[in-house]
């Protein structure tokens, strides 16, 4: 095999995060939503074995880094992994790995399907040069496992919840099973206090008798940071219902902390440097399908 | 309003989540299909969990009646799968 030589200005943005002993590099490699095979595993349980340490570490983000890896091996153990349908993932100034929670695919308080979103997510940004690093997180519901606002974009799954009081039978169930204090019995039927309403969807769960009917959305978080500065994401526009209503928030979202952050600025500091309005704007004309 | 005719009766108030819910499920596999079961459980955590519980392990909420001693009582037919 012709020897190959690593590209050092790739190294970093391929992963490989250099490590403070001489020469070695720890591999970080690309997990989305937190999944991985089988075989995935089993490829990484042999390099780290044949080309690191012998174990592995795992990051805050779901991600797998496999310490230890010296230089010269870069290049052979990039092709290993990829042989297993393993990707090495990214670092510096982009959009990072996407986060994610079990969701409504295995987890049943989820609202939406957070894995193939998150593949979706991925599959659009991941990797995309930014002023500084950006970073995505998936969960499915209020519970908020996956903790949405430190992302400086993060997505919730909600429900917008409705009311259909000719299959109610009055049980009572849904207004202890509601923490919000949203729900009230009025009359012989349940009243809805939309104001206090957080699209948790746990009436829906609970209703025996599907009396509430619970149409999935998206609760967009922006700005979260939690590294040397903390700030929590803030949620500026209503749940969202569709996908590509979702798609044209985060393009709009991205494509402003692209065109307004200096270089190595975070969206949250570039939004209190130049302050939210304008902000606002672009990402609520985006919510309504304006340019 | 009227009581609600059950077959069995269980306490769960004495039990913290995730017991409430296995008491709860041990007592109702017990049942024939179609009869009720009344568990008596805590406000708090178990009101808001284990009716939901209960229906998605397939059975018929019928009832949830506050017993205004900070206790309340699920009314559930058995549903067999
Ligand atoms: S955030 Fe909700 S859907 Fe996701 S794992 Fe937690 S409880 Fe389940
Ligand atoms: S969605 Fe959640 S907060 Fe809204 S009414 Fe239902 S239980 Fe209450
Ligand atoms: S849980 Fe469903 S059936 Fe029971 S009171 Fe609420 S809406 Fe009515």
């Amino acid at each position: 095999m012709a020897e190959k030589k690593p590209d050092y200005a790739s190294l970093k943005k391929g992963g490989f995060m250099r490590q403070k002993q001489k020469g070695y590099f720890s591999l970080r490699l690309q997990v989305v939503g937190g999944n991985l095979t089988a075989e995935n595993i089993r490829t990484v349980s042999e390099v780290a074995d044949q080309y690191g340490k012998g174990y592995v570490h795992m990051t805050s983000r779901q991600g797998i880094e496999i310490p230890f890896i010296r230089f010269e091996d870069i290049e052979e153990v990039k092709e290993k992994l990829s042989e297993g349908g393993v990707k090495p993932g990214v670092c510096g100034p982009r959009v990072r790995t996407v986060t994610a929670c079990q969701g409504s695919a295995v987890c049943p308080s989820g609202c939406i399907d957070t894995y193939a979103l998150a593949k979706e997510l991925d599959a659009h940004y991941f990797g995309r040069d930014l002023p500084h690093k950006f970073k995505f997180g998936v969960t499915g519901c209020q519970n908020n496992c996956l903790k949405a606002e430190e992302n400086d974009l993060g997505i919730k799954g909600g429900m917008i919840v409705d009311y259909k009081e000719d299959v109610c039978i009055q049980c009572g169930v849904c207004v202890k099973a509601c923490r919000e204090n949203a729900l009230a019995t009025e009359d012989g039927k349940i009243v809805i206090d939309r104001e206090k309403c957080n699209h948790c969807g746990r009436c829906v769960k609970s209703c025996p008798t599907d009396a509430w009917e619970g149409e999935s959305g998206y609760i967009v978080s922006f700005g979260g940071l939690f590294g040397n500065k903390i700030y929590q994401g803030e949620t500026l526009l209503p749940i969202i219902k569709d996908k590509e209503t979702l798609f044209r928030v985060a393009d709009a979202a991205i494509g402003y902390f692209e065109e307004n952050a200096r270089p190595g600025e975070r969206f949250r500091l570039m939004l209190l440097r130049i302050g939210e309005e304008e902000f606002r704007k672009v990402i609520t004309g985006a919510y309504y399908g304006r340019d | 309003m009227d009581e609600i005719k059950f077959d069995e009766q269980v306490d769960i108030t004495d039990k913290v989540c995730p017991m409430t819910f296995v008491k709860a499920k041990v007592s109702i596999d017990e049942l024939e299909d179609g009869e009720v079961l009344a568990i008596r459980m805590n406000d708090g955590e178990p009101v808001q969990n284990v009716p939901r519980s209960m229906k998605e392990e397939g059975h018929k909420i019928l009832k949830l009646t506050d017993n205004e001693d900070g206790t309340y009582t699920l009314y559930v037919r058995k549903v067999e799968e």
